[in-house]
């Protein structure tokens, strides 16, 4: 037994040494969830065209957790690339810069649209962002005073809605598509409602003034999913009436069980998202360490590949997937500031 | 007096008895009760498993088919090689347009015109696009394959695969799903054909993660778990049978050892996401090993399954009746004998028993995997522990979480494949018991 005890620590010992030896061949990529299954196809496709390097791999866990785990350090026991479904935050770029991150290239995508969907039995929904604001903000504006959100039905919100118990399931706050839905529907639902300015009148701090807009009500009629869309999908199919956020190409892919509802009259779809008439879309991002180009096998292969017109262009397999291509020209400029090696 | 002497002894009998009788009748009761309730108890339980079985078994075993095209593939050197540069530029080999051969195969399959792009396009999308890497790997091996037809069995798209199973509603607006119509009329001839049928699935076991359902697979996460398991099993059972022994048998009973024994039943209750962030801290951070690798999460595991093991094998050594040891004692063994020759075997069952409950637990892990960068999409296989991999439970939560309806079946059929992992490790088990068992 003293001899098998033995063999396990040198076991650990050698292991652990073995760790530290091993050069990495491999790009390493965290972060959003949401970028993933873009990020998924281009590596694949990367794989299956550069034999010489080995097929990425992606982690999941959400947009922050990448770019904390981003922001580690520099060298090959800290990964490459960061997916994120929102700009890079100052502190973060802060956070880098400590840890001896600073040159960071940021390269963008594509755009991703938000979209409400209910159950597909269900009558077409024509939504507003005021609507929106109404049924869920926490507190609304009636007879010119704040008062606790009073509505228990869309129709009366407004007549032209279902007279069905309002039943909204919405992102949780740590998604980055939370911070979306914040900023075009309700912010926006909080200025065309006019409750803006009574809030405004107030309370004088401003920053006070936008998250009362953004306060959603918590008397359960606003549900937080913090899984993902297949979580939501689910809700929606036990509560028929509910009314879901989706991103466009988890809706295009169940568009057989789930009814799209448009926003200021518009159907998103690519077309309206890339015209920028659909309101509700956001782009994404990677993050990528300049100082680790040249280093790790593949990386600058890796992007290029990724910002290629065959991966991100419009008849890519990434819009087939959903993702609204960048417009010609600021595809052209993605690629031209990535070369240039231009840094955050 | 006989005649008073009976009859009060009838009236002092008779209640005597039936306040007797009483007694019974609510001790009947009573245990008629518990028994009602624990078979209650089990039948609830047996139910839910019903359940929960039902809805893994209905929901998954149609992964386990896949459905198949075949084609008579014409590697035609005009698209391979136009220029004949194979000899001096392997590379030609690899960047060649295959999905160009696909193409042509199906529109002389369908009776189609080639010059109706939209059309070609919408019968191409019916072969998953694997199909080039697979007609890649082919020719690289096989050079001399170029210039002749040969049937080529391709993996249907996931959409085809779903709708050939009935899985997609046909039934709703076409603008609304993801197989078109004129796709259903294909699909619908080339199964009369015989060209398009389901097969057994075997990608689900062989192939790694892929963003296209028809071409996903375990393999790579079924791997990931057997290096871990080995791994988990080579440190944890030595380390743990090596600690339980000396804390039982060998150590004073003291405040120290009691403060570690308290410590021991803390830490197997600690929530396993613990681990995993004491594992980024000091196997990732601090000693430098790679992210994502099936050593370091084994390492994690370790350390999570360790209490487990500790606590299994005390109790173990616990039973072995003290006679035993007097006996050793008294006909002369050492301290040290007495443990290796004679509890030890006797507690091997029991310590037996606990190992494979840690490992069964550690097996079904996904909490402490996350943080050391084992929840990811791994596609090429790991050639060691060191490299990059993924495990069982991670992939059917990754699965879990795709927006594709074909892998809704996957998710199932993967956990049916966790399944019968659990069920060989827990067979071993208990064949290894009836080696070790002895009865005194």
């Amino acid at each position: 037994m003293k001899a098998l005890k033995f063999t396990a620590a040198a076991l650990v010992a050698s292991a652990a040494f073995a760790g530290v030896a091993a050069a990495r061949d491999q790009i390493q990529v965290a972060g959003s969830s949401t970028v993933l299954p873009y990020a998924k196809i281009v590596a694949e496709n990367f794989g299956e065209t550069f034999p010489d390097f080995k097929t990425p791999v992606i982690e999941s866990g959400g947009s922050s957790a990448g770019l904390k785990e981003f922001c580690k350090g520099v060298g090959e026991d800290t990964i490459d690339i960061a997916n994120s479904s929102r700009k890079i935050k100052d502190s973060e770029v802060e956070a880098c810069k400590a840890a001896g991150v600073t040159e960071i290239q940021e390269v963008k995508i594509g755009y991703d649209g938000i979209v409400f969907a209910t159950d597909a039995g269900n009558a077409d929904l024509t939504l507003k962002p005021e609507h929106l604001y109404k049924a869920l903000a926490a507190e609304i504006v009636v007879d010119g005073k704040l008062v606790a959100n009073p509505y228990k039905k869309w129709s009366e919100v407004d007549a032209s809605l279902p007279d069905a118990e309002i039943a909204a399931y919405i992102p949780g706050e740590k998604h980055g598509t939370r911070e979306v839905f914040e900023e075009k529907i309700l912010a926006a639902g909080c200025k065309d409602s006019g409750a803006q300015d009574v809030i405004k009148a107030a309370v004088s701090d401003e920053k006070q003034q936008h998250s009362k807009c953004v306060a959603v009500r918590k008397d359960g009629m606003a549900v937080d999913i913090d899984g993902d869309y297949t979580e939501t999908l689910a809700r929606i199919a036990s509560n028929k009436n509910g009314i879901g956020v989706f991103g466009l190409s988890f809706f295009e892919n169940n568009a057989d069980k789930l009814k799209v509802a448009t926003v200021n009259g518009v159907v998103p779809s690519t077309e309206t998202i890339a015209s920028g008439e659909y309101p509700v879309s956001r782009p994404l991002f990677f993050y990528v360490k300049k100082a680790h180009i040249g280093v790790i096998p593949g990386l600058k292969e890796y992007v290029e590949f990724f910002v290629d017109d065959q991966m991100i262009g419009p008849d890519s397999p990434l819009a087939e997937y959903g993702l609204v291509a960048a417009p010609d020209a600021e595809r052209e400029e993605i690629r031209q500031s990535f070369e240039a090696g231009n840094l955050l | 007096m006989t005649e008073f002497a009976s009859p009060t002894a009838r009236v002092s009998t008779r209640p005597a008895a039936s306040r007797r009788d009483i007694g019974i009748k609510r001790r009947y009761a009573a245990e008629r009760r518990f028994r009602a309730f624990g078979f209650g108890a089990i039948a609830i339980g047996l139910f839910f498993l019903a359940v929960l079985l039902w809805s893994v078994v209905s929901k998954g075993y149609t992964a386990f088919q896949q459905t198949t095209i075949t084609l008579p593939i014409e590697f035609s050197e005009k698209v391979i090689d136009p220029k004949n540069e194979r000899a001096t530029d392997p590379k030609q080999l690899f960047t060649a347009n295959y999905p160009l051969l696909v193409r042509e195969a199906l529109v002389k399959q369908l009776g189609l015109d080639p010059a109706k792009r939209p059309l070609v396009k919408q019968a191409t999308d019916m072969v998953s696009a694997s199909a080039r890497s697979q007609l890649r790997d082919i020719v690289v091996a096989d050079p001399t394959v170029i210039g002749k037809t040969i049937p080529v069995t391709l993996l249907a798209d996931a959409n085809i695969d779903s709708a050939f199973k009935g899985q997609i509603d046909l039934t709703v607006d076409e603008a609304r799903r993801k197989v078109k119509d004129e796709q259903v009329a294909w699909m619908n001839t080339l199964a009369e054909e015989g060209v398009l049928k389901k097969s057994f699935n075997t990608g689900i076991f062989t192939f790694g993660a892929s963003s296209r359902p028809e071409a996903a697979g375990v393999g790579v996460a079924l791997l990931g778990s057997l290096y871990m398991m080995l791994i988990v099993l080579v440190l944890s059972l030595p380390i743990g049978v090596a600690a339980s022994i000396y804390l039982e048998e060998f150590a004073p009973k003291n405040r120290l050892t009691d403060l570690i024994e308290v410590n021991i039943n803390n830490l197997a209750a600690v929530p396993s996401i613990v681990y995993g962030l004491l594992g980024l801290a000091v196997f990732i951070n601090f000693w430098g090993m790679p992210r994502s690798a099936a050593l370091v999460g084994a390492f994690v595991l370790t350390l999570m399954t360790l209490p487990t093991i500790i606590i299994a094998t005390r109790a173990a050594l616990k039973a072995v009746p003290p006679s035993i040891r007097s006996a050793a004692l008294g006909l002369g063994a050492s301290k040290m004998q007495t443990v290796f020759h004679h509890v030890l075997p006797l507690a091997m069952p029991g310590i037996l028993t606990g190992t494979i409950i840690g490992l069964a637990h550690a097996l079904g892990e996904t909490a402490p995997l996350l943080l050391i960068g084992m929840v990811a999409f791994v596609v090429d296989f790991p050639g060691s522990p060191l490299e990059p991999s993924t495990a069982l439970p991670v992939q059917i939560y990754m699965w879990a979480n795709e927006a594709e309806r074909a892998f809704v079946e996957r998710t199932s059929g993967a956990i049916i494949i966790l399944l019968i992992f659990l069920i060989f490790m827990n067979l071993g088990a208990i064949l290894l018991r009836r080696r070790f068992e002895r009865r005194w």
